[in-house]
């Protein structure tokens, strides 16, 4: 096996061995690698195919950018992860890892055809050719573009793995630990700020820590050298807080940032186990310095994306920090200075080098020390072509014209089995950008940069466009120090030696023989776009750049474009005539790497998902076999099925059963909110249609609660207790939001009334019975009460004592029937519940559940607010005009009952349906017309409630109907898929209109 | 996510707040002297600024107090926080 680790460094621990499984084959490696290291020093830099050419592509970065080595890690069901790029990988033992984007494998690839037939996949060739026939889409299309695409799997089981969130807060947050971000927190620290300084990388220093140029120092000392002194420094510092293996996803507004604290992605299976794998950071950060850094930029030319062409500055990387060579016979081809410092480094380790510089000429000391080792340089040389199916193996370049946009003379072919570009620095803005800072371009080296500063966040070092030592020392120093509003005197000193310089030759893209049509210059190495697809784009007339962006699919891939933008918009500057800084960028969205939803979820997940309301009887429910359902965040039961009945055949037991002798249902969610005050009545007068200040001491009262538009809001029925003091039940689900409608009115409208609102839902159990028997049952409970309807009629509330508790008992109905709701603290909810079943036994009381409420109510026509009504129904839509006070001057929503639209004769109004076959039953949302032949259908309205009543002995609806308050008797139908169901619209009522049963 | 200096409670994370639209907009005393038109004035039109809006807030998972909110809608800075009733900054406009 051929071995690319040619020497040792300290990041590297060669003592540590590290096996780990690529594609099937184990590989070694040493603690400390990244899986893309570890595969460069075994020689490996296929790592995948392209997205739509299933090109082959090697790793290309050293970093967050990478587009190629994109990687599906583990294989189990329910921890498999994809998207995972191989750069950032710490390698551990176990390791398993295949690469994502290569089906069926990656060397012989079916999708390699497309790569012969790309002439005929152009910008925009998804959305031109896979446009018709659309059953296509479904069946042919889209299951071929999954499977060759290479978008990885998801976990197909639940993800074991334990997630955290964490809220801090600091005076200072600092974002990057590379040798800004290191002067900025020590700054920050020192001057007793407490400082909280992230980087993504397992350890701090960026790409200062493993340089090692002798022309590039600090203090006489290499600056490597001289930065792990200041991390050193800065570990003692007690305000100081470092998180490293820490990135930040989000900046948003008020300076809140969400970072990812990766814990265990690194370790070794065994030692995953039981411990947290990421922690979410909640950061509110006084002050924010942004020290990102810059990644550098791919060339665009002919045939740039073969495996074993990479960034320049990321084989320096590979070479010096991790010891791995990424080839022995290797290529530089930059405008620009920073390459020299790979090939010198190359040199120095015994690498075979030479340079292809843009350029006509360059003379920094950097570059006379190259040339002083020997290191050939092709000034003003152009690389125009690159040779080698799975990897590099030569190139041609030419000379470029004097003004750089064609090229000259006769091709010279180099062989190499590596080649490093480099086209300058782009500064990371994205935190910047995220947090809704604005850029401005620098038209020199064609960067964009933080507009501004703002007196609680700063860019600085090369992410503000600072690139050289002396520039990030200084400048840094100064603006923290005014940021900070400190004097820090540190760096006063610093004796700075910087040998490269800043000047480069920038041609987006270049100069070729070949025509465009024919050649491959990717710009997108993820989405595999060209620059022949830019410029089809802007010939086709795409203008915008977000358009551009989309059409080609430039920049959307897992990387958001990170090496791509730039070269994007440099070619549709250059194109289009205009200058780039005019054109915008696109713009770039958190998160900035991945995130996975387990980070994003933290501990809220299975029974910590949501908050689940239980009432104090629930556990009686559990025991007796109820199905609930979620009604709000509260779970009521639905029915009791008994001896293996189904919902209908419970639900029908249940409601004659009710009707026949009692049952009882656990209203305990039922909103209450407890109303006192010397302007109590005239609150509840204004927020009620009905009127309120006569009600009675012990009495009860329905109302109907509207909206400022008319529409109904809420009901409920409140009890007044004492002359200052009601009780107002709520729908359940409503509960929330008339208390802080209520507390508005209260609040704003009305200040001057003396009200108080306390919702007291969660105090009180309800029991509810009702029933022919009902009366009987509480005569057991509380034998002292005096049922009798002249001291206790309907509507009315007394209080009693059940063994020395006391009740609030309302004699109100909901069905119909004779009917008693008893309150009682909820600590006694679950006796009192039991009492009342004990008591009831004889009656064949019977417990029910929501759907018998429901049912039982729809026989008697009374409304569930947000079942029969959707925040367009007036009351008088609703055939309830009884309940609006015409006398009252006001309340909420009065004015609106005679506006234009609300007095329309044709709004939909709830009507009874009864089908003329009474066993069929119609389905609840189901629309409703009264002709099928005329086409478009008319649509007049829909079903909203509908039951089989067993009551009754057939089916009942309610429905709304345009105009239905006029229609009663006459013939509608209901359209199903297979048939028409004929229906006669009918009073709501359906049962005991002259209100007998409520006195039986 | 704003950071809102509720005035009863001091700076909580925007999560515990709910927005209640646009502040001063009193509701009419007499709603049942409005033409249709003045009624829907009142009911349905709210201004939707780019730069300073007064704005309610209510701290509902809070104290569940109402209050009024100066906010520039360009850059969600909070330039002041008021409590009902209270007169609304003139050096905003
Ligand atoms: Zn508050």
């Amino acid at each position: 096996m051929p071995n690319y680790r040619i020497h040792k460094t300290e990041y590297i621990d060669e003592t540590k061995r590290v096996s780990f499984k690529y594609d099937g084959k184990t590989y070694f490696g040493y603690e400390g690698d990244t899986l893309a290291s570890a595969l460069l020093a075994n020689g490996i830099h296929l790592v995948g195919r392209s997205f739509k050419y299933h090109r082959p592509r090697g790793i290309v970065s050293c970093g967050t950018e990478e587009p190629n080595a994109i990687c599906q890690i583990g294989s189990k069901k329910d921890l498999t992860e994809p998207n995972v790029r191989a750069t950032e990988l710490e390698l551990y033992e176990g390791l398993e890892a295949s690469s994502q984007n290569c089906w069926p494998n990656v060397k012989f690839d079916i999708g390699g055809i497309n790569n012969f037939i790309s002439p005929l996949i152009p910008a925009g060739f998804y959305y031109k050719t896979f446009m018709w026939p659309k059953s296509f889409w479904k069946k042919v299309y889209e299951p071929l573009i999954r499977l060759s695409a290479g978008l990885g799997k998801s976990p197909t089981e639940p993800d074991p793995d334990i997630y955290d969130h964490k809220h801090v807060h600091y005076d200072v947050l600092v974002i990057g630990g590379g040798i800004s971000g290191i002067i900025a927190a020590k700054m920050a620290a020192k001057n007793n700020l407490k400082t909280l300084l992230v980087d993504d990388k397992k350890i701090l220093g960026g790409s200062t820590i493993y340089q090692n140029n002798e022309n590039i120092k600090i203090d006489d000392k290499l600056s490597s050298e001289w930065l792990k002194n200041e991390i050193h420094e800065i570990k003692k510092l007690s305000n100081l807080t470092i998180k490293t293996r820490t990135s930040i996803a989000a900046y948003h507004g008020y300076n809140f940032l969400l970072a990812k604290e990766n814990l265990t992605d690194h370790l070794p299976e065994e030692k995953k186990k039981n411990k947290i794998r990421q922690r979410l950071w909640k950061i509110r950060a006084k002050k924010v310095v942004i020290a990102t850094g810059s990644i550098e930029r791919p060339l665009v030319f002919n045939n740039n994306d073969r495996p074993g062409i990479l960034l320049s500055n990321s084989i320096n990387k590979y070479l010096d920090y991790y010891g791995v060579t990424c080839g022995e016979n290797i290529i530089l081809f930059t405008n620009n200075d920073s390459a020299y410092e790979t090939s010198i480094s190359l040199h120095k380790k015994g690498i075979k080098n030479l340079i292809v510089d843009l350029r006509k000429s360059a003379s920094s000391e950097l570059i006379k020390q190259a040339e002083s080792l020997g290191i050939k340089i092709y000034f003003n040389h152009v690389v125009t072509n690159t040779f080698g199916y799975r990897k590099i193996n030569s190139l041609e370049i030419m000379k470029l014209s004097e003004d750089g946009n064609t090229t000259v003379g006769d091709k010279i072919k180099l062989s190499c089995d590596c080649l490093g570009m480099s086209g300058g620095w782009t500064p990371m803005v994205h935190m910047h950008t995220q947090s809704g800072g604005k850029l401005d371009f620098r038209d020199e080296d064609q960067v964009f940069l933080p507009k501004e500063n703002s007196e609680d966040q700063i860019s600085v070092g090369s992410c503000n466009g600072d690139f050289d030592l002396e520039n990030i020392i200084d400048k840094t120093v100064n603006k923290i120090n005014k940021f900070l509003d400190i004097d820090n005197q540190d760096y006063q000193d610093t004796n700075i030696i910087c040998s490269k310089e800043n000047d480069k030759r920038n041609i987006w893209l270049l100069p070729n023989k070949i025509p465009l049509g024919k050649t491959k210059c990717f710009i997108d190495f993820q989405n595999d776009s060209t620059a022949k697809d830019i410029k089809l784009a802007l010939k086709e007339g795409f203008r915008s750049i977000e358009h551009v962006k989309r059409y080609t699919t430039t920049g959307m891939a897992t990387d958001q474009g990170k090496l791509s933008n730039m070269h994007a918009l440099g070619i549709i500057a250059d194109t289009a005539g205009v200058k780039m800084g005019t054109l915008g960028t696109t713009t770039f969205r958190p998160p900035f790497t991945p995130l996975t939803f387990g980070t994003l979820v933290g501990r809220n997940v299975g029974k910590f998902f949501e908050v689940v309301r239980k009432t104090s009887m629930h556990e009686w429910h559990v025991k007796n076999n109820a199905e609930f359902e979620n009604v709000g965040q509260w779970k009521r039961p639905w029915y009791y099925p008994k001896n293996g009945e189904n919902m209908h055949d419970a639900v029908q037991r249940e409601s004659k059963a009710a009707r026949d002798s009692a049952g009882i249902l656990d209203a305990s969610t039922l909103g209450k909110i407890d109303i006192q005050g010397t302007d109590a009545s005239e609150f509840l007068n204004r927020v009620y249609t009905n009127a309120w200040s006569k009600l009675a001491i012990g009495k009860c009262r329905y109302g109907l609660m509207l909206n400022e538009d008319g529409m109904v809001y809420d009901d409920g029925v409140t009890t007044r207790i004492s002359e200052n003091h009601y009780l107002m039940t709520t729908t359940t689900g409503g509960a929330a939001n008339v208390l802080s409608k209520l507390e508005d009115y209260l609040q704003t409208e009305w200040p001057e009334l003396d009200v108080y609102l306390t919702s007291v839902t969660d105090h009180y159990s309800t029991a509810s019975i009702c029933g022919p028997n009902s009366k009987k049952i509480l005569n057991k409970l509380f034998p002292n009460l005096d049922l009798s309807d002249e001291n206790f009629p309907h509507m009315s509330f007394k209080e009693a004592k059940l063994e020395n508790i006391n009740c609030r008992i309302m004699r109100i109905s909901f069905t119909g029937e004779l009917s008693y709701e008893i309150n009682i603290e909820s600590k006694y909810g679950h006796s009192l519940w039991k009492m009342c079943i004990e008591a009831g036994n004889e009656f064949n009381l019977t417990p029910y559940g929501t759907e018998t409420m429901h049912l039982l109510r729809a026989e008697k026509g009374f409304i569930i607010v947000g079942q029969d009504t959707d925040g367009t129904m007036t009351p008088s839509d609703l055939q309830m005009d009884w309940i609006v006070s015409k006398k009252k001057y006001d309340f909420i929503g009065k004015r609106s009952l005679y506006r234009s639209d609300t007095i329309r004769k044709d709004r939909k109004q709830l009507v009874g349906l009864l089908t003329d076959d009474p066993k069929e039953i119609l389905e609840e949302g189901a629309q409703i017309v009264s002709d099928v032949k005329s086409k478009p259908i008319d649509m007049l309205g829909h079903v909203t409630s509908s039951y089989f009543s067993p009551n009754l002995n057939k089916s009942i609806a309610l429905a709304v109907v345009r105009s239905g308050k006029t229609m009663k008797g006459q013939k509608l139908i209901i359209p199903m898929e297979n048939k028409n169901i004929n229906v006669t619209v009918s009073d709501t009522i359906f049962l005991d209109k002259e209100n007998k049963r409520l006195n039986a | 996510m704003f950071l809102i200096n509720c005035p009863f409670c001091g700076e909580r994370d925007q999560s515990e707040f709910s927005s209640g639209g646009e502040a001063h907009i009193v509701r009419p005393k007499q709603p049942t002297e409005l033409s249709d038109d003045d009624w829907a004035e009142y009911l349905f039109m709210r201004k939707n600024i780019k730069g300073i809006q007064f704005e309610r807030w209510n701290h509902v998972h809070g104290c569940r107090k109402w209050f009024n909110v100066v906010r520039d809608t360009s850059n969600d800075k909070i330039l002041s926080v008021y409590k009902m009733g209270e007169k609304p900054p003139v050096n905003y406009k």
